[in-house]
C-alpha cells in the first residue's frame, strides 16, 4: 500500500446570477458538511472561505445564470479549469426566474429599476449555462434538494451515475399518500410536468405544485394546459403558471407561449 | 508622516451572500477613496413583477435571497394584505412570529459561527476554525439545523418554503406538531446563552461611529412584522410614510442603490439598531445575557454586531418556545378578500434588518407596480462611512492584515449582496 496520503479531489463553488440559495444548500447540510469537508478539499468557495485556491478543480459547482457579457466570458473560465462541471439550481441549469425579462425589453426593465440606466451593463437574455459551454449534470431545483447535492458529490468521487430520478412530482405524491390536489380540490397543479426531487411539499401544504423542479422528462405540457382550462383558468393565468422559475425551460417556454397565442 | 499612496484591494469579498469588492485608497494615514463595489449582475425584480397576481408576489420576491427568502415573503404578504385590506387572525399573526425566528435563527446562526466567527478567530473558513474548534463548530451547526427546522416545519422546506399565503398559510400546523420542537427550543436557548459567552469574549477593535439607527418599534414586543419605523434621531413614521423619508440615489461603482434619509444621509439597520431602540422589549433572559456580556443600549461598535446578535439568539429562542407553547390552530388557515385596486406598503424586520416593499394592484389584483428596499442597500453607505473612518485607523498596518480588518468590518453588516442587487468585491488601495 501507499502510504502517501490520496489526494483529495478538489471542490469549486462559482455563482452567477441567482439568489444564493443553491450554494446556501451545501451549508444547510448541517449533518454532512464536516464530513463533506473530509472527503474533499473545498478549494474555491468565496461564501464560505476567505482562502481562495487556484484551479483546476475536479468538481465546479455552478450556481446562477449568464445575464452579462463579463459572466458570459468567466464561465468559459470556469469550464477551462473543470474536470466535471454540475450545474445547480433552476437559474443555472433553466436561467431562473430573472429569465422573465427574455419576453421583455430589458432596456425597459432598467429603467424601472435604476435611476441612471446608462451605469448598467446586461445582457438581453438571461441563459442557463448549458447554452454557453458543456455541462456534465444538471441539479434541479429553486432551490436544489441538498441530499440531492451530496448524491451528486458522492457519486461523481465514486465515478457512477447519480441516483436522481427524472420522474413527475405526481410519484412522489403517491408514494407520500399525499391528496392529489387537482382532483380532490380542483387546485390547478404542474406536477405531472415538473421532475421530482422537492418531496411533492406543495400538494403536502394543500397547494399546487407551481413547476420549481422544471419540466420532467417527457412532460404533457398540452394535456395539462387543457386540463387547467377545465378547472377554469385563463390562458392569461395557463401562461402565467409556466413562465416561473423555469420560465426559460424550452417545454415550460412553448407552452407559457402557446397559451399567449392562443 | 510618509506621503505614500497604497491600496487596500479585495477582489472577491469572502463569507457574504453575494458578489462585491472593496477598493480602499490610502494616502500616508489619510483615506482618499472608498468603494464598495458591487457587482452582482441585475436581475430586475420590480420590473418583471410587473403583471404578476397578487399572489405570486411572496414566491417570486422569495427568490431575492435564498439567505432570508421568509423576510421577503413577509414584506410581501403583509403589504398585500395592506392593499386588499385583509385582517390576519390573532394564531396566524403568531405563526408568522414563528417562523420569522426560524429563520432569524438559521441565518444568524450561519453569521455568527459560519461568517463571521473565523474573523475574529484568525481561520479563513468555519471549515478550518473546526478542526482546532471542532464543539464550537457544532455548537453552531445544530443551532443553525434548529432555525431550519422550525422553517421546514412551517414550510416545507429550509429555502423558498411554500407555506406563505396572503391572508395566512396554505396550511397551519396541528398544536402537537409544534410542541415536538419544545426540547430542540430549550437546548437552543442554553446553546444561544454559551453564544453570548462566547463572542463576548472575542477582541474588539476599538471604534464607535455616530449612527442614526433605524428599526422598527412595537409598544409590546421585539419586533418582527409590526410597528412604527424609529430611528434614534427622532423618526417616528408608518410603513406608508417610508418613501417620503428615505430616498434611494444609484451611484455608478455599484448595482445596489445606495438609500438616505432625506436631509441626512447614510443610517444603520439591523440588529445593532433593532437592540438599541427595542432594548426594553427584550425578554429578561435576552436582557440579563447582554447585561453579563457588558453590552448596554446604545452599542455604537459595529464590531460587536456578533454579539447583538448572538442576544437576538437567544430572543428568537425564547420567543419561538413561548410560541409552541400558546399557539391554538386558527379556525381557518387563512383569511381571503376579493381583488380590488389599491397600494399597500409593509416594513418587516429581516435578520439584516428593515425590508421594505410596496405594491399597486388594479382591480384584477394584478401588480402595477412593485418597490424593493432590502436591508443591504439601507446599510450600504454607511458600510463605505464605515471603511472611510476605520481604514485610517489600521492604516499604517502591513497590507494583509489591514485588507483582513477591513473585510471584517464589512462583515459587521452580514451584507446580503444577492439582496441588494437584487454583489461586493473589496479592493483596499495603498497609494
Amino acid at each position: 500500500m501507499n502510504s502517501e496520503r490520496k489526494k483529495k479531489p478538489r471542490v469549486a463553488v462559482f455563482k452567477f446570477a441567482s439568489c444564493d440559495g443553491c450554494q446556501l444548500s451545501l451549508l444547510d447540510a448541517e449533518d454532512e458538511l464536516l464530513a463533506v469537508a473530509g472527503a474533499v478539499e473545498i478549494a474555491y468557495f468565496p461564501e464560505a472561505s476567505r482562502a481562495m485556491l487556484k484551479g483546476p478543480y475536479d468538481i465546479a459547482l455552478v450556481e446562477g445564470s449568464i445575464t452579462t457579457h463579463q459572466d458570459a466570458e468567466r464561465i468559459q473560465q470556469v469550464r477551462r479549469q473543470a474536470k466535471t462541471l454540475v450545474t445547480i439550481g433552476a437559474c443555472a441549469t433553466a436561467g431562473g426566474i430573472q429569465a422573465l425579462r427574455n419576453w421583455k425589453d430589458v432596456t425597459e426593465f432598467i429603467r424601472v429599476v435604476y435611476p441612471s440606466p446608462q451605469f448598467i451593463s446586461t445582457l438581453k437574455l438571461s441563459t442557463p449555462i448549458a447554452e454557453h459551454v458543456p455541462v456534465d449534470f444538471e441539479l434541479r431545483g429553486c432551490p436544489i434538494n441538498h441530499y440531492q447535492l451530496i448524491e451528486l458529490i458522492a457519486a461523481t468521487l465514486a465515478g457512477r451515475k447519480p441516483n436522481i430520478p427524472a420522474y413527475s412530482v405526481c410519484l412522489e405524491c403517491k408514494r407520500q399518500g399525499n391528496v392529489c390536489v387537482p382532483v380532490a380540490h380542483g387546485t390547478p397543479c404542474l406536477g405531472p410536468v415538473t421532475q421530482a426531487g422537492c418531496g411533492a411539499i406543495c400538494p403536502a401544504y394543500d397547494r399546487g405544485c407551481y413547476g420549481c423542479y422544471g419540466p420532467m422528462e417527457s412532460p404533457n405540457t398540452a394535456s395539462l394546459t387543457s386540463q387547467f382550462r377545465i378547472l377554469g383558468q385563463s390562458d392569461q393565468e395557463i401562461s402565467r403558471a409556466f413562465r416561473s422559475f423555469n420560465a426559460w425551460a424550452w417545454q415550460f417556454r412553448k407552452a407559457s407561449e402557446e397559451c399567449e397565442r392562443a | 508622516m510618509s506621503g505614500r499612496t497604497r491600496t487596500i484591494r479585495v477582489e472577491t469579498l469572502a463569507r457574504v451572500e453575494g458578489e462585491g469588492a472593496l477598493t480602499i485608497k490610502l494616502h500616508g494615514d489619510r483615506v482618499t477613496d472608498v468603494k464598495l463595489r458591487i457587482f452582482e449582475p441585475p436581475r430586475f425584480f420590480e420590473a418583471f413583477l410587473k403583471g404578476r397576481h397578487y399572489s405570486e408576489a411572496a414566491d417570486i420576491t422569495a427568490r431575492i435571497c435564498g439567505i432570508c427568502p421568509i423576510a421577503y415573503q413577509m414584506s410581501a404578504l403583509h403589504a398585500m394584505e395592506r392593499a386588499l385590506g385583509i385582517r390576519i387572525d390573532p394564531a396566524v399573526r403568531l405563526l408568522r412570529r414563528l417562523f420569522y425566528c426560524g429563520e432569524w435563527i438559521e441565518s444568524h446562526a450561519l453569521h455568527v459561527y459560519m461568517l463571521h466567527a473565523p474573523d475574529f478567530l484568525g481561520y479563513p473558513d468555519a471549515i478550518q476554525m473546526a478542526r482546532d474548534h471542532r464543539a464550537v463548530v457544532e455548537q453552531g451547526l445544530r443551532l443553525k439545523k434548529i432555525g431550519n427546522r422550525i422553517v421546514r416545519l412551517l414550510g416545507g422546506r429550509e429555502i423558498h418554503p411554500v407555506s406563505a399565503a396572503v391572508g395566512g398559510f396554505y396550511k397551519t400546523p396541528a398544536k402537537s406538531v409544534l410542541r415536538e420542537l419544545e426540547e430542540d427550543l430549550q437546548w437552543a436557548t442554553e446553546a444561544s446563552l454559551a453564544t453570548v459567552k462566547l463572542v463576548a469574549g472575542f477582541e474588539f477593535p476599538d471604534f464607535e461611529q455616530d449612527y442614526e439607527f433605524v428599526a422598527l418599534a412595537h409598544p409590546e414586543e421585539y419586533p418582527f412584522n409590526e410597528g412604527r419605523l424609529v430611528s434614534s434621531r427622532g423618526l417616528n413614521i408608518d410603513a406608508a410614510e417610508y418613501e417620503d423619508h428615505f430616498v434611494e440615489q444609484h451611484v455608478k461603482h455599484s448595482h445596489a442603490l445606495h438609500s438616505v434619509v432625506r436631509g441626512r444621509g447614510s443610517y444603520l439597520v439591523g440588529p445593532l439598531a433593532r437592540f438599541n431602540l427595542n432594548f426594553d422589549r427584550l425578554p429578561a433572559l435576552a436582557r440579563e445575557a447582554a447585561h453579563t456580556a457588558g453590552l448596554a443600549p446604545p452599542v455604537k461598535n459595529p464590531f460587536r454586531s456578533i454579539v447583538v446578535r448572538a442576544v437576538e439568539l437567544v430572543f428568537a429562542c425564547v420567543e419561538a418556545l413561548r410560541v409552541v407553547r400558546e399557539y391554538e390552530p386558527p379556525a381557518a388557515p387563512r383569511a381571503t378578500a376579493a381583488p380590488r385596486s389599491g397600494v399597500g406598503q409593509a416594513i418587516t424586520e429581516a435578520p439584516r434588518g428593515i425590508l421594505y416593499h410596496r405594491y399597486a394592484l388594479d382591480e384584477n389584483g394584478l401588480i402595477l407596480t412593485a418597490k424593493i428596499v432590502p436591508p443591504t442597500s439601507q446599510n450600504q453607505k454607511r458600510i463605505e462611512d464605515d471603511l472611510r473612518e476605520f481604514a485610517a485607523q489600521v492604516a499604517a498596518w502591513p497590507l494583509e492584515e489591514a485588507t483582513w480588518k477591513c473585510e471584517q468590518a464589512i462583515r459587521n453588516y452580514d451584507p446580503c449582496i444577492s439582496c441588494a442587487t437584487h454583489f461586493l468585491r473589496v479592493n483596499v488601495e495603498r497609494e
